[in-house]
């Protein structure tokens, strides 16, 4: 028994090493993936946590409040009129955090809440009681509050009761946040593995080669698949918001025509990304692997569940070109932030950019034998 | 002239799956490839089928190329490839119903098909359900859907058991009558020689040999085959000796023999006449032509099945 044991696990190995697209995606992706992923996470302590300072008069926007200043002190803080005060604090690895504070309005408060660009606002003074307004839901939101309190509390200067103001109006509430960015990725599912994965599959069992052997032309072919999966796509969306709309009072606020339009433009981009991965690939393991590679680091950097404006300031730029934050984005702006068709033109024509110079290079690679 | 292949050659990296070949295929005409794994043939068939692009020579068919007439060659041929695996949900007749819709067909259509390849009553059943055999023969009908001029079949009975091989072989034999051009791979001598009049051998991306079987075997082959084992003394000597014996193998310490013969109906009265008046007795006897495998063995030093 023994030696068959032995036999069988030295043939499997043997089989294993011998693909190696196998190999690297057993071994290369996870290793370049904690790479990617451990450069865009480290120095968590660097983190910059957004807070917006709501003047309560319109003439002091733009202007830090003096009680912010005290409390933070002048000798670890910086300002600048574009990127605010920036308070670091904490000696030790543990109590590290730096915060960034911007003095806005309670409006555009909101629409920074709604884009994810801050965590929390802060309202009211020291000497008038201090609140702190974010969805409790929110552990992103959670967490800011309980660092910048702690401190605040360790510079002493929190003499007065502070008070924690839950927000729970429709349109910013962390769930506001969150839909829209489910929404998105079931975009991207359904292209990716819907397209991607069963062009994939009809290759592998040879069927591929069997219909471009007939009159069928490639363009039809590939365009009933595209076609299939955006009615699927279509209803699995419709069933998402059905659902968000009953159980968590979600309202689209923008218009139906700009979410139109950003649903198929970003059903476009991820279509033509489908082509282009699912253009060489022979096997089940290949396949995967580059769905995985496509999707995973979308999913972890373009703001589904957090903001993207915790990651490093390098990042940003870059995670905001990747299709599903441009999706991610255009949606919450149409449902949460009531952004209509003319805004939505921008976003769209850079995914429907995407798409078509995916698809074309897609074309031009692809192994249709 | 319905296909003609001229000084064809592909390879794949460092081998040479086609080499130099030449092939014209006149219109009716049934041609088999017939050679073992490895021979060239299914490369040869898909660079007819357009599937592959040869790396040297020309391929016309129907007086046209792949490069200039694609859309009316895919018309004008029907085929089965090696392993296709068609969708496993799909019912055979929304299967055929599919690749129909590629000819621009009408659902009577895959009716007649369904006859053809004997699985009406399979009309509503799953893909994944079928046999091997069944598998195979829906194959064979998303090939004739668009009655093709010329149908190009690869391996189209490998894997299958004797029953399900006859059973294509009848549907194919049937569909031949049209006066369609067939084209066939395979490595099983009998199905080439029930199946095509002209039999192409092929070995190592090369043609060895190609005619009817009849003239395949009288061009190239010594005679037909007596096999004898023997239990006694048997006088050798004599037996070699027999009118119409062409040569003689002898193996003393088995007790085995093989008389190769002009003609079997005239060695083979002597020959038994022979052991009547001797010691030995007659353990076993086998009279037979020789076959494609005896030639392509003596050919190439491989068996088709290899």
């Amino acid at each position: 028994m023994n030696k068959m044991l032995f036999r069988l696990v030295i043939s499997q190995f043997k089989l294993f090493f011998r693909e190696p697209g196998v190999v690297f995606w057993s071994f290369g992706f996870p290793v370049l993936m904690a790479w990617i992923l451990g450069i865009a996470f480290a120095n968590k302590g660097e983190i910059e946590r957004n807070i917006a300072v709501v003047a309560e008069n319109p003439e002091e926007v733009y202007l830090v409040p003096e009680w912010l200043l005290n409390k933070t002190g002048t000798a670890s803080t910086k300002y600048s009129r574009e990127s605010g005060l920036e308070w670091k604090v904490g000696e030790n690895h543990g109590e590290q955090a730096h915060f960034r504070f911007l003095v806005m309005s309670e409006d555009a408060a909101i629409l920074a809440l709604k884009r994810g660009q801050i965590a929390l606002w802060i309202e009211g003074s020291p000497e008038r009681d201090l609140r702190f307004r974010f969805d409790p839901n929110n552990t992103d939101a959670r967490l800011t509050y309980l660092l910048l309190e702690s401190a605040f509390r360790k510079q002493k200067s929190l003499n007065r009761k502070t008070e924690v103001l839950p927000l729970t109006t429709i349109g910013i509430r962390y769930v506001d946040f969150l839909i829209p960015g489910l929404m998105a990725i079931s975009i991207m599912n359904a292209c990716l593995w819907g397209i991607g994965w069963n062009l994939i599959e009809l290759r592998i069992k040879k069927l591929l080669r069997r219909m471009v052997a007939t009159p069928l032309k490639k363009s039809v072919f590939l365009l009933s698949h595209g076609l299939n999966r955006m009615f699927i796509s279509a209803a699995e969306l419709l069933l998402l918001y059905v659902f968000a709309h009953f159980y968590f009072d979600i309202t689209i606020q923008g218009s139906l025509l700009a979410l139109s339009l950003i649903f198929l433009s970003g059903y476009s981009a991820f279509a033509g990304i489908a082509v282009l991965i699912s253009s060489r690939a022979e096997n089940t393991q290949s396949g995967n692997g580059l769905i995985n590679s496509v999707t995973l680091p979308m999913f972890i950097l373009s703001g589904i569940f957090f903001s993207y404006h915790n990651f490093p300031d390098w990042l940003i730029p870059y995670v905001e070109v990747l299709p599903l934050t441009i999706l991610t984005n255009s949606l919450r702006g149409v449902i949460t932030e009531g952004i209509g068709l003319a805004q939505a033109i921008q976003p769209a024509i850079g995914l429907f950019g995407i798409g078509g110079v995916c698809f074309a290079l897609g074309l031009r690679l692809y192994h249709w034998h | 002239m319905t296909i003609e292949v001229r000084n064809v050659c592909k390879s794949f990296k460092d081998v040479d799956a086609v080499l130099n070949v030449n092939l014209r295929v006149e219109s009716g005409e049934a041609v088999a490839l017939l050679g073992p794994n490895g021979a060239g043939k299914t490369t040869l068939v898909e660079m007819i089928e357009g599937v592959q692009t040869p790396d040297s020579g020309e391929i016309l068919i129907l007086g046209k190329t792949w490069q200039s007439d694609e859309s009316f060659l895919r018309q004008e041929i029907g085929l089965a490839l090696q392993e296709t695996r068609f969708q496993d949900r799909l019912t055979v007749e929304e299967t055929l119903w599919l690749f129909a819709s590629f000819y621009h067909l009408e659902k009577e259509r895959t009716n007649e098909v369904l006859k053809i390849i004997q699985l009406e009553s399979k009309r509503k059943t799953w893909v994944v359900q079928l046999s091997g055999g069944q598998r195979q023969r829906l194959a064979l009908g998303i090939a004739i859907l668009s009655r093709p001029r010329i149908l190009i079949l690869d391996e189209p009975t490998t894997g299958l058991d004797p029953n399900a091989r006859r059973d294509l072989w009848k549907i194919l034999e049937d569909f031949k009558a049209t006066g369609t051009t067939l084209i066939l791979t395979t490595h099983y001598m009998e199905e080439a020689e029930f199946l095509c009049e002209r039999i192409v051998m092929m070995d190592q991306g090369k043609i060895l040999a190609e005619g009817s079987l009849s003239q395949l075997l009288e061009k190239f082959s010594e005679g037909d085959l007596i096999e004898y084992a023997i239990d006694g003394t048997f006088p050798i000597e004599r037996a070699k000796a027999l009118s119409g014996v062409v040569s003689s193998h002898w193996k003393a310490e088995s007790g085995q023999g093989l008389l190769t013969v002009k003609s079997i109906s005239e060695t083979l009265p002597d020959f038994l006449d022979l052991i009547k008046f001797s010691t030995a007795s007659l353990t076993s006897l086998e009279c037979r032509r020789r076959t494609l495998d005896d030639l392509f063995l003596a050919m190439s030093g491989r068996h088709l099945d290899e």
